[in-house]
């Protein structure tokens, strides 16, 4: 009777935004008379950072510090249509709405900055510090704050901007299969460490390594809590979870989560993560969208450490002891594989 | 621990912005670590009443009888909704992308299709006085036979779960029981193949557990409308829903959601705004609804379960030839996503790699459970679990190093990918190098400086020869006539006369794909 440490691997891709597009998302932006900046969605931040990240790509298109803007989400009186937070398609679809509509805006503030400073806006440019000056000559300069209000009072402008993002619709080929799914894809390869005790058939997490491609990381440590909370996930799903313990028998089916099992924070292990950037040609600054696709390998790679340490494939989700050790059983024994 | 790995793609990026890629603290940070981020449920709003469901015991029975009377007269019960109080009490959520037929009642009427699903609403003065009248409902059920095993559904003979979908399978294009997949001749590539591989896998159902409960209050507002606080993950797909099954312009209702306590896919199913504003519009006062813990964990809907058969064909030098997969999805008794799902799982097929020959056939199967419904990674992470498990298996069958086995058959730019589109912006190469370099896995130094931007396209960007199957058909209408909750429909047309033979068609050009609704999907009756 021992433990047995091994170790697995997957690789996997992952489609961002709604398969087949035909799913649009829309954002409004506008300045106040202080030349703080408020972007209307429908959109829902389901804890994954969805007001952060489209906060940052507003900021970083109009050309002001993320401090000046502030996004407003889910009203359905004030925010304009979004397709909803599944499917990957935050970062992807509202980021690039949000990017259109603070465009739009951005060109009327350079315009009644323009004016104010009596130049061409084609030769002004931001220094994302809040303030609007001449290209070469940052002594020719305006605060955004008194072009709002320049613009507002003075102009007659609104310094706002409408956007909406939309992947049209695509066919699919009844016979064939033939479509348009996605635009892009995110990548990942995972390998996860674990040990497997013969006696008992517990499986015990040891580590994980990965690389995780995601076009741009926009907001590095919202990123991170995806991947990390996104893995965890993974392990949960492949070693712990189900609502119907003998699918499909669906008898004695857990009811709160003393019946429902999941790993506790005894059960983590250490997490060393890459972030590869290849932008996307039609993401918000190259961005994809790292939030479904990062618990996806954990499970395959799991369960090929396992077969590595005792050389028992399980193919049947969750992997509980019992089948750990049933099959270890089953073929007299754990039987290690060449240690990787 | 993270590390941005800035050397690989280097030329393809501008790194010089300024608030693009930093790490910059959340919007809502102090809110949440704070606790004074404004959820749904922290509108309590004043003479706000509660909502509960009365949910079936059975897997699969008739209605023979719902007796409310003794329950009307419990005490603190304001009102009691029965299917027929229901403006369209039949939906499905795809409806509003044209996508499927209307099959799930928000109320069951006749007959219970899952055990926990919803036959009465009580709304009362408080949580306590819905729960006892709840004990005060008397339904007569007759059980009927039950099927939960994906493959004994679709066996003859089987329990019609839905009637909606007399076969127990999701129709696609009015025609197929499941979607086709078709890239190459599989079959032959299998023959041509040094080892086959068969194997299959499961995954069991799994439930998306948020901190906060599936909810919403709903309360009367000024002039008519109704303001909605909800834990939609689509607030306007929410909001189309409702106005769709109670049958009132989508601006009679002011929707206010945002900060939701946890997601995962499971707050998109619509499950409480409904009969939460009707309870608010059959009262006038406000009505609060949110699923217990033992609710959203049975009958809640989970991710789905998914039964998957994979068979490969691999030469001795690692190449894979050719994948053909069946794969089945659990639907439970209604369709909820699942059939969207199957379309996005065969664009997913074969998996990151270029093999020459695919083929898959993805079924959407009705049983007597939960219905299902998306999750994190929907419609592929049990594919991917089965397919990198066989990956694996693949590699130690041809005595292969797993990593080099991936790299080797990777998908790259430029090549052809199943689904009859180009790859590109492709890095599964590079995730798979820097993956092996920080769990210090060694691979031999051609595989290290193998890219996916070098080698691919060419011969790999050739749609093969694809044999063509006999086209089936589209089935009568009068099969595909809701017949909900009545016995199908007796009597079936003949079929139409046999017209001359036209020509053979010729084959459908590739990038013509035939369109066959107006949107999409199953034209809506």
């Amino acid at each position: 009777m021992a433990k047995h440490s091994g170790r697995g691997i997957a690789s996997i891709n992952y489609p961002i935004g709604m398969n087949l597009g035909g799913d649009p998302s829309q954002a409004l932006v506008h300045s106040n008379p202080s030349g703080k900046f408020t972007v209307a969605l429908s959109s829902i931040d389901l804890g994954q950072g969805m007001k952060s990240v489209t906060r940052q790509i507003c900021a970083e298109t109009l050309g002001v510090p993320v401090e000046d803007v502030y996004v407003d989400t889910a009203d359905s009186d004030t925010g304009p249509h979004c397709m909803g937070s599944f499917a990957s398609r935050g970062t992807h679809r509202v980021g690039n709405a949000v990017m259109a509509a603070a465009k739009e805006a951005r060109g009327v503030m350079m315009e009644a900055a323009a004016e104010e400073l009596e130049v061409n806006a084609a030769d002004l440019e931001t220094d994302g510090r809040g303030n609007i000056h001449v290209k070469g000559a940052p002594h020719r300069s305006i605060s955004t704050k008194d072009v709002a209000i320049a613009a507002q009072f003075k102009q007659g402008k609104t310094i706002s901007g409408r956007g909406i993002f939309l992947v049209p619709l695509s066919d699919v080929d009844p016979e064939t299969g033939e479509m348009s799914p996605a635009t892009c894809y995110a990548h990942a390869c995972l390998v996860a460490e674990v040990e497997v005790d013969d006696e008992t058939g517990e499986v015990s997490m040891v580590r994980m390594d990965s690389a995780y491609e995601l076009g741009r990381a926009l907001n590095p440590r919202l990123v991170e809590q995806q991947l990390v909370g996104g893995a965890w996930m993974g392990i949960s799903h492949t070693l712990y979870e189900t609502p119907e313990p003998y699918y499909p028998d669906p008898k004695h089916g857990p009811r709160d989560f003393v019946e429902y099992l999941m790993p506790g924070p005894g059960d983590i292990c250490p997490h060393d993560i890459a972030v590869l950037e290849r932008p996307a040609a039609d993401g918000p600054f190259g961005a994809k969208g790292p939030g479904e696709m990062c618990a996806n390998p954990v499970l395959p790679a799991v369960a090929n450490a396992i077969f590595n340490a005792v050389g028992v494939r399980i193919d049947d989700l969750p992997i509980t002891p019992e089948k750990v050790l049933r099959a270890i059983k089953a073929q007299g024994g754990a039987r290690p594989q060449a240690r990787r | 621990m993270l590390e941005l790995r800035k050397d690989v793609f280097a030329d393809e990026r501008d790194d010089n912005l300024k608030e693009i890629g930093k790490g910059t603290q959340r919007q809502d940070m102090l809110g949440h670590v704070t606790g004074t981020s404004t959820y749904f449920d922290d509108h309590k709003l004043q003479g706000m009443l509660h909502l509960k469901v009365v949910r079936s015991t059975h897997s699969h029975a008739r209605l023979r009888r719902i007796d409310t009377s003794e329950a009307e007269r419990s005490p603190g019960v304001r009102r009691i909704i029965r299917g027929a109080d229901v403006p369209r009490n039949l939906n499905t959520l795809l409806s509003l992308i044209n996508f499927g037929k209307d099959d799930e009642p928000s109320l069951a009427v006749d007959k219970v299709r899952y055990k926990g699903e919803p036959i009465v609403a009580i709304v009362a003065d408080s949580p306590r006085d819905a729960y006892e009248a709840m004990a005060k409902v008397r339904i007569d059920y007759e059980p009927l036979p039950a099927v939960f095993d994906v493959e004994d559904a679709l066996k003859p003979g089987a329990p019609v779960v839905n009637e909606v979908y007399p076969k127990n399978t999701f129709t696609y294009y009015e025609t197929y029981d499941h979607q086709k997949l078709r890239f190459g001749d599989a079959d032959r590539g299998l023959a041509s193949a040094d080892h086959v591989l068969e194997q299959r896998y499961q995954m069991s159902p799994i439930e998306h557990a948020p901190t906060e409960t599936n909810g919403s209050i709903a309360a009367p507002d000024t002039n008519g409308r109704y303001v909605v606080y909800t834990s939609t993950q689509a607030l306007f797909f929410s909001l189309d829903t409702c106005a769709k099954i109670l049958d009132v312009p989508s601006n009679t209702f002011h929707f206010i959601g945002g900060t939701v306590g946890g997601g995962f896919g499971g707050k998109v199913d619509t499950l409480t705004e409904p009969l939460c504003i009707l309870g608010a519009m059959l009262t006038g006062r406000p009505v609060r609804y949110q699923l217990g813990r033992e609710e959203e964990m049975q009958y809640g809907p989970p991710r789905g379960a998914e039964r998957i058969y994979i068979k490969d064909g691999v030469m001795r030098d690692g190449r894979v030839v050719a994948r053909k997969i069946r794969a089945y999805f659990d639907s439970g008794a209604y369709t909820r996503l699942s059939s969207y799902a199957a379309v996005k799982c065969a664009a997913h097929l074969p998996g990151p790699y270029t093999i020459p020959d695919v083929y898959g056939d993805i079924y959407c199967v009705f049983t007597n459970r939960t219905p299902a419904t998306a999750m994190r990674g929907f419609g592929v992470t049990a594919m991917d679990f089965a397919i990198e498990c066989q990956m694996d298996k693949l590699s130690h069958l041809v005595g292969m190093d797993p990593m080099e086995f991936r790299i080797l058959n990777a998908y790259r730019d430029g090549d052809m990918k199943a689904h009859r589109r180009e790859a590109k912006n492709t890095a599964l190469i590079e995730c798979v190098q820097v993956a092996a370099e920080k769990a210090k896995w060694p691979i031999r130094e051609e595989f290290k400086r193998m890219s996916s931007r070098k080698d691919g396209g060419g011969s790999r960007a050739a749609v093969p020869p694809t044999p063509r199957e006999p086209h089936k058909q589209p089935v009568t209408a009068s099969q595909q006539r809701i017949t909900y909750d009545r016995a199908p429909a007796a009597t079936r047309e003949p079929p139409p006369p046999t017209p001359t033979p036209p020509p053979p068609s010729p084959p459908a050009p590739s990038h013509g794909a035939t369109r066959f609704s107006s949107v999409f999907g199953t034209r809506r009756r």
